[in-house]
């Protein structure tokens, strides 16, 4: 009888890509749901509209490379792709800017590389970045005012079925005016400019609590418009995922942390500087922490690595948030530090065990270097 | 490289060896100003006008200059005719010149016409040249209006917008507008897009090359079915 030789591990956890993947799917319902209770059900048809463009993109995609279709459609990772572009996507955006978004993250920044596990940049964030770059107007523009600053109405789901499809019929053109606007992050950027802190936070955004009562403008109040619970809700998830081993602490921690010593240090003069509460708990930062930044695809690998690749994401959220033209930085941040991961990894390598540390430079493999010499 | 036919020369230019497709020369106009139709077409004329000229002058030089400052003699001949295209482009095409900007002056580095000049024009006869010069500056042409097709369908919905600039009075009504109320695809018309449209077109380009080989593959086969050599182990010499 013949037994099998194989190495160690002998032990694994039976965690598979389309487990892990679903898993990250699910840890996004509570930040979906916070995005819907504050938002009105835009996310969700762009949620929607996005898993259906990417399983068809992916399909036949798929089938142009002759691979095996259900196989890899059923790996989920097309999935995830969707929903992270369906929830960084404005609620109002128009239908195309979801399906252009999506099909250029599946078919170019995914496949052309040679699918799964070969690109080098985040998909979703390629196809975020793309839609930015090309419909700045739809991109800035559409993003959803929290229920409260509307009178408690909230738009109907066959009204945010027409937004999105037409954005254009008179009646519901005129509703999304009142609905739809700038982020917090971006607000405040473009009135610091003029305005003081105080001044800034007694707007309706910053001032008004949940119940929708202003609560007189005190400083206290340095979150905004519903975004600190999304940030909170996807805290949550992104906790919950650690839990399981998911991933390491390490990308997170170290983005939220650089971004947050970043605009405290800033942050301190809140006339000029955007607070640190709103870097911290406004825009996608929870999501691009946990969700985007994590990817095991396109991060750094090694320990040391993640914690400068999440630093160097960290930093980059701030310089650009506060430097650039953009409503949100995690999209740019996060491509720019995959460009850089494959050199942080080559830099980083641990010391295997039972070998020396190298002294300086690269560690040499030491049985090919004779042959070669 | 000698004695090529003047067909051989030709289809080098316009396929096999495509300035722009397979050298991947002259990358720097060719992603710059192919936003639209127009510019695609004004920058070919322009690059098949210095490309002919600096030819047929380098040819016509060869036996005259020392190897050790050919170089600097061809360019000075670019830079001459690019000048004149420049001139020429002030006289009668203004406003395209003023669109295209740097990019006219540009086509002095434009590697694909020294390359020419170095590697074609100054091992080669008269006529050759001129041949060479021509259908290398229509590959990298035809190469230039596809891209600007491209970016003009996908980047405005729209094709040959103001063709007015280089044909006159009676290209005025000859734009065709493909979508409408079409929003701008700003990434088709800003310089990414240009490379991914590039990539997509040098990626046809292969596809076909291939189906090309292996259509020649199997016809190659099927002669070598009826060889009528006897001994087929050993060595052949």
């Amino acid at each position: 009888m013949a037994f099998m030789n194989i190495t160690s591990p002998h032990a694994h956890g039976g965690n598979s890509t389309s487990r892990i993947m679903l898993l990250v799917i699910l840890a996004t319902v509570p930040g979906i749901m916070a995005l819907t209770y504050f938002f009105g059900w835009g996310n969700l048809i762009n949620i929607a509209l996005a898993a259906f463009t990417a399983l068809v993109c992916e399909a036949l995609i798929l089938k142009v490379r002759k691979r095996p279709i259900s196989f890899f459609l059923k790996d989920n990772s097309a999935l995830l792709t969707a929903v992270l572009l369906g929830i960084a996507l404005p609620p109002f955006a128009p239908w195309w800017v979801t399906v252009v978004a999506v099909s250029f993250a599946m078919i170019f920044a995914k496949h052309l590389y040679g699918g799964l596990g070969n690109n080098p940049f985040n998909p979703a964030m390629v196809g975020y970045a793309l839609v930015l770059i090309s419909f700045p107007v739809q991109m800035t523009t559409t993003w959803a005012m929290p229920f409260f600053l509307t009178d408690g109405q909230v738009l109907s789901f066959s009204d945010t079925l027409s937004v999105t499809f037409s954005g254009s019929s008179p009646l519901v053109a005129g509703l999304s005016d009142a609905f739809s606007g700038a982020t917090p992050l971006d607000t405040y950027k473009h009135l610091a400019k003029n305005e003081t802190a105080l001044e800034i936070l007694q707007g309706p955004l910053f001032a008004s609590d949940v119940s929708g009562a202003a609560s007189g403008g005190s400083a206290s109040n340095w979150f905004a418009g519903g975004w600190e619970f999304v940030n909170i809700a996807f805290l949550i998830g992104g906790l919950a995922l650690l839990a399981l081993r998911i991933f390491t602490w390490h990308i997170p921690f170290s983005l939220l942390a650089a971004l947050g010593t970043c605009s405290m240090l800033f942050g301190w003069d809140a006339d000029l500087y955007v607070p640190w509460s709103l870097h911290i708990f406004t825009g996608a930062t929870m999501l691009g922490a946990f969700f985007i930044a994590t990817d095991p695809v396109t991060a750094s690998t090694t320990p040391l690595g993640k914690i400068i690749y999440g630093a160097g994401i960290g930093i980059l959220i701030f310089v650009i948030r506060t430097w650039g033209a953009y409503p949100d930085a995690v999209a740019f941040a996060v491509l720019l530090m995959n460009f850089a991961a494959p050199m942080i990894d080559t830099y980083t390598q641990p010391r295997t065990y039972g070998h020396e540390k190298a002294k300086r430079g690269l560690a040499t493999k030491p049985d090919t270097s004779d042959e070669e010499g | 490289m000698a004695n090529k036919s003047l067909q051989e020369i030709s289809l080098d230019g316009l396929w096999k060896n495509n300035p722009a497709l397979v050298q991947l020369l002259g990358l720097c106009p060719l992603l710059a100003v192919t936003g639209t139709v127009v510019n695609a077409i004004g920058l070919g004329l322009a690059t098949i006008l210095v490309l002919v000229g600096s030819n047929l002058a380098v040819s016509l030089i060869r036996n005259h200059v020392s190897d050790a400052v050919r170089l600097p003699a061809f360019v000075m001949i670019i830079a001459s005719f690019v000048t004149v295209t420049e001139l020429v482009m002030q006289a009668l095409t203004y406003e395209l010149y003023q669109i295209l900007g740097i990019f006219i002056p540009l086509i002095v580095t434009n590697c694909a016409i020294l390359g020419r000049a170095d590697a074609f024009a100054c091992k080669n006869g008269l006529i050759p040249s001129a041949v060479d010069g021509l259908t290398m500056g229509l590959g990298f042409t035809v190469v230039l209006i596809l891209l600007g097709v491209v970016r003009e369908v996908i980047g405005q919905g729209t094709l040959f917008t103001n063709m007015d600039l280089i044909f006159g009075e009676m290209a005025v009504n000859w734009q065709i507008v493909i979508f409408n109320d079409y929003p701008d695809f700003l990434f088709a018309i800003l310089p990414p897009g240009a490379f991914v449209a590039m990539g997509l077109i040098i990626a046809v380009k292969n596809l076909v090359d291939n189906y090309l080989d292996e259509k020649a593959l199997a016809n190659q086969a099927e002669v070598e079915v009826g060889s009528k050599r006897a001994r087929v182990t050993g060595k052949i010499s």
